[in-house]
């Protein structure tokens, strides 16, 4: 094993090196079914980032079929990066096993179906994309993003490897309910992946799953369902966790106004996980019950399918399903930005080395933005017909969320103002998150109005919209996490100068690929339309735009490359971090050693006796006073 | 390494951790059952037409079921309060009881879905015995889980009482607000379904 917990282990896994049959054991105990919250961040981690890479790639391939419609795909274009990769990873592992050896194959596994789904005549007779296809990567690529990549990296890997470490806790409060989870998450996501080769592939009724259709789809819709229901249950058991050890197992001294922006991002979200997801779950088994045992819960009566009217008992409703999901899926939505606004906040105060500017005000902001993020979902249904009265209450109360979101990155704002800011690779993702989730918030507004909506529904608008949020927002916001803690996790330093590429790369591509969707989707162009709007005559202006994001997706997929060799190429030969190697005042830098003690963390349990973000105090002996230096 | 406060409260919430999460985890489920029961709301609203419960499902057997859950919240009280009592013998048997009242009520409900299916009555017929299985077939996972639990206390899980009695009494607790969850989501299905 290459990796640094093993050096820190070191001494505990000595003795027990005698026979091979008990060390077998413990590499599963230690490493596989680890109750350790800083594995199981790590599995998290590197789980959802081989997610995020095949979520991406299925986007990239319709970004083909979108850019060039009935011309056949260049199956080992796509293929062959992640082979590529994949080699240089495991090369790295010398063929020894460890987690190098894990991700390479994981990753070699990754390029083989991308490279039988862009071959495989049943979906691209000819390699040109069947429309049906088209509508499976659609709904697979959000449902990917969303459930088993960003919220798996933002709260099951930093949330659980970070958060404990910055409330002074050993572990989790249930470590192997912790574990548990983990595993819950991986099931679901091996069935999702499952889905594309059952009859008719994967679930292609969009990432939302709107009945009737998704009644009357194909095969991979109750895969689909089955693996929500074991990725709902793995969030459940995971906020549980987060929750009652926020509460139950802060240091002493750590009062709640004391706690790191980033543990108040993961409580609240952890309040969201818990109580927002089993109202899916319950849509789950009825969309379950009605697909499987022949139920009509979201079929209509008298509904006709293909000129022929479908022999079910109906008297079901349509509306309940988009009720039911939309219920979960906007909380979903501040679940994927609170985690990333908490990561910022984190870096923004350590490298502009000065306080947050209005703690308290980010604090109560988050938690009445989760309070809030209950009672605005039908703004995703002003067009269904249910009246203006009922659109006049959700438009008000989504006028009113953005309050809290505005406060939130005004305060991130002014905190730059007067500082002397370290423009080191985290920092520059964390930069940039502001103007790019800006764009994302604002353009949301426009969505949020009833009657300015009705233009704008289902067009690409909204997905240039929602994408700003997410991509060049949340998932930059990952990113400067993970050049932010990757030496406390690994105790080496993330090249700078890759990183710096990286970064630049990114930024460009990003604004390359979302901001002409805002433009198509002013002009009008639908989304979901498989050759990207052509058979319309007001998109024919702005189709040549198509080319232009489909050529910006793949060259982001290249910095993203630059990505992944540096998070290797670091692991093996990074430059050795200090213990503080930020200089931070928060006890996951300050109070542990770099990387932290395998079991319980900290050296010696620290006790906390100031606010999070002491930077530059005056007449302070450094510009930083951690929080669990004596007073 | 030792997690702290798994067997003595917290000063400052008054909690230990387990009884925290054992409450979280209810507010989820309350969560999952009341997005249930909405749309039970939901569609029964917007029918034109609504069977009444009472004329098509049995009452009789529901009645007794109601009974003979609410009986096992009482013996499962009791057994928590006889560990509290240092009565390890007694807690064995209020246990007992309570996983077979449970047994009890799942035979008596397995007598009422095969009478259904004996007439033809499925899920598939209309929207009132669709809502009608999924609501009480969820509900009686969440029995069978409830017992798997109760059970393994009875069992091989109390041999934790001679090593760290506090903790196995803890363990008890938590088991029982879950069980008492669980009657309490039939107490409302009873009358929504048969009564109303």
């Amino acid at each position: 094993m290459s990796d640094p917990h093993s050096r820190a282990a070191a001494g505990h896994s000595a003795q027990t090196h005698g026979t091979d049959g008990r060390h077998k054991e413990d590499f599963l105990r230690k490493y596989v079914f680890s109750n350790d919250h800083k594995v199981i961040g790590i599995q998290y981690g590197i789980t959802s980032l081989i997610f995020l890479l095949f979520g991406f790639t299925l986007m990239m391939m319709m970004r083909w079929q979108l850019a060039y419609p009935e011309q056949p795909i260049p199956a080992m274009r796509f293929a062959l990066p992640f082979g590529l990769v994949g080699l240089i990873v495991l090369a790295f592992s010398r063929l020894r096993p460890g987690i190098h050896m894990v991700v390479g194959m994981a990753i070699l596994l990754m390029g083989w179906l991308v490279y039988w789904l862009a071959t495989n005549d049943e979906m691209m007779p000819g390699g040109i994309m069947l429309p049906e296809f088209y509508n499976s990567l659609g709904a697979m690529h959000g449902t990917i993003m969303v459930f088993l990549g960003v919220v798996p990296l933002a709260v099951g890997a930093f949330g659980n490897y970070v958060m404990p470490l910055q409330i002074g806790a050993p572990d989790m409060a249930f470590p192997k309910l912790n574990m548990i989870s983990y595993w819950v998450y991986f099931v679901g996501g091996v069935v999702m992946l499952s889905s594309f080769f059952v009859p008719g592939g994967a679930a292609n009724s969009g990432w939302t799953s709107y009945p009737p259709l998704s009644d009357i789809a194909t095969t991979g819709q109750t895969a689909w369902l089955i693996g929500m229901v074991f990725l709902i249950t793995s969030s459940l058991l995971g906020s549980v966790n987060f929750i009652v050890t926020i509460i139950q197992l802060r240091a002493k001294g750590l009062a709640f106004m004391r706690l790191p922006f980033f543990v108040w991002a993961q409580f609240v979200t952890a309040f969201l996980l818990l109580l927002a997801f089993p109202p899916l779950e319950a849509a789950g088994i009825l969309q379950l019950m009605d697909r499987l045992a022949g139920t009509s819960f979201f079929l209509p009566s008298g509904l006709v399918v293909s000129g022929e009217l479908l022999p079910n008992t109906g008297g079901g409703s349509p509306l309940l399903w988009q009720h039911l999901f939309w219920f979960l899926a906007h909380p979903e939505v501040y679940v994927l930005i609170l985690p990333a606004m908490g990561i910022i906040a984190e870096i923004i105060a350590n490298n502009t080395r000065k306080p947050l500017w209005g703690y308290k005000s980010l604090v109560y902001a988050a938690a009445f933005l989760g309070f809030m993020s209950f009672i605005v979902w039908a703004h995703h249904m002003f067009l269904t017909g249910m009246g203006t009265s009922i659109s006049s209450f959700f438009q008000t109360t989504t006028m009113i969320i953005s309050i809290p979101s505005v406060i939130i990155l005004s305060a991130l704002l002014i905190s730059l103002h007067g500082g002397s800011i370290r423009f080191n690779s985290a920092m520059l993702f964390a930069l940039a998150f502001l103007p790019m989730f800006g764009i994302g918030g604002l353009t949301g507004l426009p969505l949020g109005l009833s009657s300015s909506d009705i233009a704008l529904h289902d067009t690409y608008y909204v997905i240039g919209h929602f994408h700003y949020v997410v991509a060049p927002g949340t998932i930059f916001a990952l990113f400067a996490g993970i050049y932010y803690w990757f030496p406390k996790v690994t105790g080496r330093i993330l090249n700078e100068r890759l990183g710096k590429v990286h970064f630049w790369g990114s930024f460009v591509c990003m604004n390359v690929i979302f901001f002409p969707m805002l433009i198509q989707g002013l002009a009008g162009v639908s989304r979901r339309l498989y050759d990207g709007g052509s058979q319309y005559a007001h998109a024919l202006g702005v189709l040549y735009l198509n080319e232009w994001m489909s050529v910006g997706a793949w060259a982001m997929a290249l910095f993203q490359v630059v990505f992944v060799v540096n998070l290797f190429l670091s692991l093996r030969k990074g430059e050795a971090a200090a213990q503080n190697h930020w200089q931070a005042t928060t006890l996951d830098w300050s109070a542990t050693p770099t990387p932290p003690v395998a079991h319980g963390n900290f050296a010696r349990v620290p006790e906390v006796f100031r606010g999070p973000y002491e930077y530059s105090v005056p007449g302070a002996a450094a510009d930083f006073t951690p929080q669990n230096q004596p007073l | 390494m030792e997690i702290p406060y798994t067997v003595d409260a917290r000063p400052d919430t008054g909690l230990y951790n387990a009884k925290l999460g054992i409450w979280l985890f209810l507010a989820s489920e309350v969560m999952l059952f009341g997005a249930l029961f909405t749309s039970y709301i939901l569609l029964r609203v917007g029918a034109p037409v609504w069977p009444r419960g009472s004329e098509i499902l049995n009452v009789p057997l529901a009645t007794i079921n109601t009974v003979v859950l609410i009986s096992s919240s009482i013996t499962m009280v009791m057994s928590w309060a006889s560990l509290k009592m240092k009565d390890f013998k007694k807690y064995r048997v209020f246990m007992g009881l309570t996983f077979l009242l449970g047994v009890a009520f799942l035979v008596i409900k397995s007598f009422e879905y095969g009478a259904k299916f004996e007439h033809h009555l499925f899920p598939s017929n209309n929207t009132f015995f669709a809502i009608y299985f999924t609501l009480t077939g969820l509900h009686g996972l969440h029995v069978i889980g409830g017992m798997i639990v109760n059970a393994y206390f009875w069992g091989p899980g109390s041999r934790m009482w001679k090593t760290d009695p506090e903790r196995f009494t803890n363990r008890v607790e938590v088991a029982g607000l879950y069980w008492h969850f669980v009657d309490l989501v039939w107490i409302f299905l009873f009358p929504v379904l048969y009564l109303l």
